[in-house]
């Protein structure tokens, strides 16, 4: 069944994950960086020329272009079969595959050739060249016609469903989109009107401060673009492959709406610690950010309590045992199941670093990475690695490559992701190592970090195996010359509560309205006042990599 | 309204309390025990900060380290690729010393172990934060944001005398 969308789903996680390999090659070249096993000098002759060149490719391919390649494609096929209609303009939808793929091209190559080594943050008044910013903004621009072809195909679903309630799948995939086209206004802000330009010499200055404003206004809600995706996931179809139900699916519609309003205004807990920012402000959001745990924790009752009723389905009793009842030879749900365990780490370390104070202790310190690789590196990842191992052999029609695989694949991601972060977040908390460091030669490291960079080298090779194993199943897969025997279908949640939710979680205005007031008091007069004493001044700086 | 299991309604209720009174301790402690974040200082030109007699940072570097009063210090940090100047600061012990920091060209970031001191540093912009140094010894500050490859190389250390 809809065949154009598979092949264009398999087309965006094709390239996503050609993208991830390259970029989470680098991984392991920094963990052997830090404990003194420089590995650059021998790789000059293939072009890599630095260890913050590898780490630019490693969190530019990693961190943008995978997560955004794949949940474009996932969201898209999740749409389409959620509604169970096909799309309305599939030839917008290919549109946007292409201007992602172009703009991909055009920013990798001054990442290729050295003149974009600026990391994936792009922090003016570091200067990658022109191409760079052009073509990291054509894939969002891409992403945003995604969106449109999502948003008019459910469109054309509401007409033709008067009064029905819209599947959840449809409905949260849906909102994160909406979310991620208000949310990328701040980096095309930043990129339109302050850094293209001055890249192209056509201004002299940049305001950094006001640049970085632009970005964290999108590089906050980005985690929730990257989040959502597998939310969506845990919500919407692991409780169907457990052998469960939704326990409450009108508060997981409930979150995906607080996610809307909630994950914006919060943007200054990425810059707690810059200097032109009042402090009340920074005190705004970090109060919202807190609110933002809610419905984090909403999200942890209900998907527990869904695999519970999973796992007693299954047989499982007393007040542990319906955990080992669980799948836990189907590698789709382990490794979605470890991602969760995992993304729970992170999140408590996450309240950590928005704790207005308590980010002094950590922020940008090794702290940070050992944080979001539990959550983008895993809660994200591994869910989606989890997805693959179900939709992929649907795209292909093909058998999973092995099963066997796959399960090792999911468990010494999990171990080796244990043993990085550990070993990073202690360095950050009780020796202030900074990230985005060449630990191994900086001088002013001390022996005492030794034993922690070893434990996380250690973590980060196992990652690599890790990774390994999954590109072995997916390769074994696309290329296998077996066919399936029956269809895989989509697995899709039933709610425990047949009823429909109420109207009010199935209506768009009110949450669209409340999401753009929000923004405008939490960042209007902030913004005003950064413009308003406009700083242009900073030349940009090309030639310190 | 939404049917909510009683279980669920519970535990929604005891993690809001929860995070109400982490989130209250936060701000609490913020200001009962005076942690500072940085906040808005002035705006300047990059391109002229470090030009002598157009701002503080264009003094001697030996001149930078400015006794207020007894024990306490005020001292003017430029960062720049790659390094700190001044590189090494003396005090004597038992000084407050407020840290006033800005580039001259990329972002830098400025971490002084051992302390809260930890702020963000921006061409354009002034870092301030202030901290007390009751033990003696050597304290590192470390470039915490990437500034190009000899980004790891960057810091500068803090010596408290006794
Ligand atoms: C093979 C597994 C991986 C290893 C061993 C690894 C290792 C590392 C290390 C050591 C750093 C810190 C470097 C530094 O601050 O100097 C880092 C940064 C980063 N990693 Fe990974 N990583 C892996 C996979 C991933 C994945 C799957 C993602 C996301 C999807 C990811 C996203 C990032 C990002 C965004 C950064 C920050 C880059 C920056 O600071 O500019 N990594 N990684
Ligand atoms: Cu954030
Ligand atoms: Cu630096």
């Amino acid at each position: 069944m809809y065949a154009s969308v598979k092949k264009l789903t398999g087309w965006y996680l094709g390239v996503g994950m050609v993208a991830l390999f390259i970029g989470g090659a680098m991984g392991p070249l920094q963990k052997l960086e830090h404990v003194g096993i420089n590995v650059y000098p021998a790789l000059q002759n293939v072009g890599l020329n630095s260890y913050y060149q590898g780490l630019t490719i490693h969190g530019v391919l990693n961190a943008l272009v995978w997560t955004t390649f794949f949940i474009v494609g996932f969201l898209t096929f999740a749409t389409v079969n959620s509604l169970e209609r096909d799309l309305t303009h599939p030839k917008l939808n290919w549109a946007s595959f292409y201007i992602m793929v172009i703009g991909l091209v055009m920013a990798a190559v001054p990442v290729l050739l050295n003149t974009a080594t600026v990391l994936f943050t792009f922090y003016p008044p570091l200067q990658a060249s022109p191409f760079y910013y052009m073509g990291l903004t054509l894939v969002v621009v891409g992403s945003w016609v995604g969106g449109w072809g999502m948003f008019l195909t459910y469109y054309a679903w509401r007409k033709e469903n008067p009064g029905v309630q819209t599947p959840f799948i449809a409905l949260a995939s849906n909102i994160t989109m909406a979310m991620w086209q208000i949310a990328t206004l701040g980096i095309a802000t930043e990129m339109l009107w302050l850094i293209i330009p001055w890249s192209l010499g056509w201004v002299d200055g940049i305001d950094p401060q006001l640049a970085r404003t632009f970005f964290w206004f999108t590089g906050h809600p980005i985690v929730y673009f990257w989040l959502l995706p597998a939310y969506v996931s845990w919500y919407g179809m692991v409780p169907k492959q457990v052998g469960g139900k939704l326990f409450s699916e009108p508060l997981a519609r409930l979150v995906f709406w607080l996610f809307l309003l909630l994950s914006i205004p919060v943007g200054l807990h990425h810059q707690y610690l810059d200097p032109s920012v009042p402090a009340g402000w920074k005190i705004v959001h970090a109060v919202l950010t807190y609110s933002l745990f809610i419905p984090s924790l909403l999200t942890a009752f209900n998907i527990i309590a869904s695999m519970e009723i999973g796992g007693r389905a299954r047989g499982g009793t007393g007040l542990l045992g319906w955990i080992r009842a669980l799948p836990w030879d189907n590698p789709s749900f382990t490794a979605q199941n470890l991602a969760m365990i995992l993304f729970a780490f992170g999140g408590i370390g996450g309240l950590t670093n928005a704790s207005y104070n308590l980010n002094l202790v950590i922020h940008n310190t090794m702290w940070i990475p050992g944080h979001f690789h539990l959550t983008v590196g895993s809660g994200v990842t591994l869910t989606f690695f989890g997805i693959a191992y179900w939709l992929v052999p649907k795209l292909a029609n093909k058998p999973l490559f092995s099963n066997k695989v796959a399960l090792w694949q999911a468990w010494t991601w999990f171990a080796g992701m244990l043993l990085m972060s550990n070993g990073l977040h202690i360095l950050g908390l009780n020796f202030g190592s900074p990230r985005r460091t060449m630990l191994g030669v900086a001088p002013y490291a001390s022996s005492d970090w030794q034993p922690l960079l070893i434990e996380a080298a250690l973590g980060g090779i196992i990652l690599g195996v890790s990774g390994l194993l999954f590109y072995t199943n997916m390769l074994g897969t696309v290329f296998s010359k077996k066919t399936l025997t029956e269809e895989i279908e989509m697995p899709v949640a039933e709610p425990l509560d047949p009823h429909p939710a109420p109207a009010w979680l199935d209506t768009w205005r009110p949450w669209v309205v409340a999401t753009v007031v929000l923004i405008l008091v939490s960042y209007g007069p902030l913004l005003v006042n950064l413009i308003s004493n406009l700083n242009l001044t900073s030349p940009g700086f090309n030639a310190l990599w | 309204m939404i049917h909510v299991d009683p279980r669920e309604r519970n535990f929604i209720i005891g993690t809001t309390i929860l995070l109400l009174i982490f989130g209250t301790a936060v701000l609490v402690s913020s200001f009962a025990f005076g942690f500072q974040v940085p906040a808005p200082v002035e705006r300047l030109d990059p391109k002229l900060v470090a030009t002598p007699g157009q701002s503080p940072w264009g003094d001697p570097v030996e001149e930078r380290v400015r006794e207020l009063a007894p024990n306490k210090y005020e001292v003017y940090i430029l960062a720049q690729a790659w390094n700190f100047q001044p590189r090494e600061i003396r005090v004597p012990v038992g000084s407050t010393v407020t840290f006033m920091v800005t580039s001259k060209d990329v972002q830098h970031g400025f971490r002084l172990d051992g302390t809260n001191v930890n702020m963000m540093v921006l061409p354009g912009e002034v870092a301030k934060l202030t901290a007390t140094f009751d033990e003696a010894g050597t304290y590192n500050f470390v470039c915490h944001e990437y500034c190009g490859v000899g980004h790891h190389t960057m810091y500068g250390q803090l010596i408290v005398e006794p």
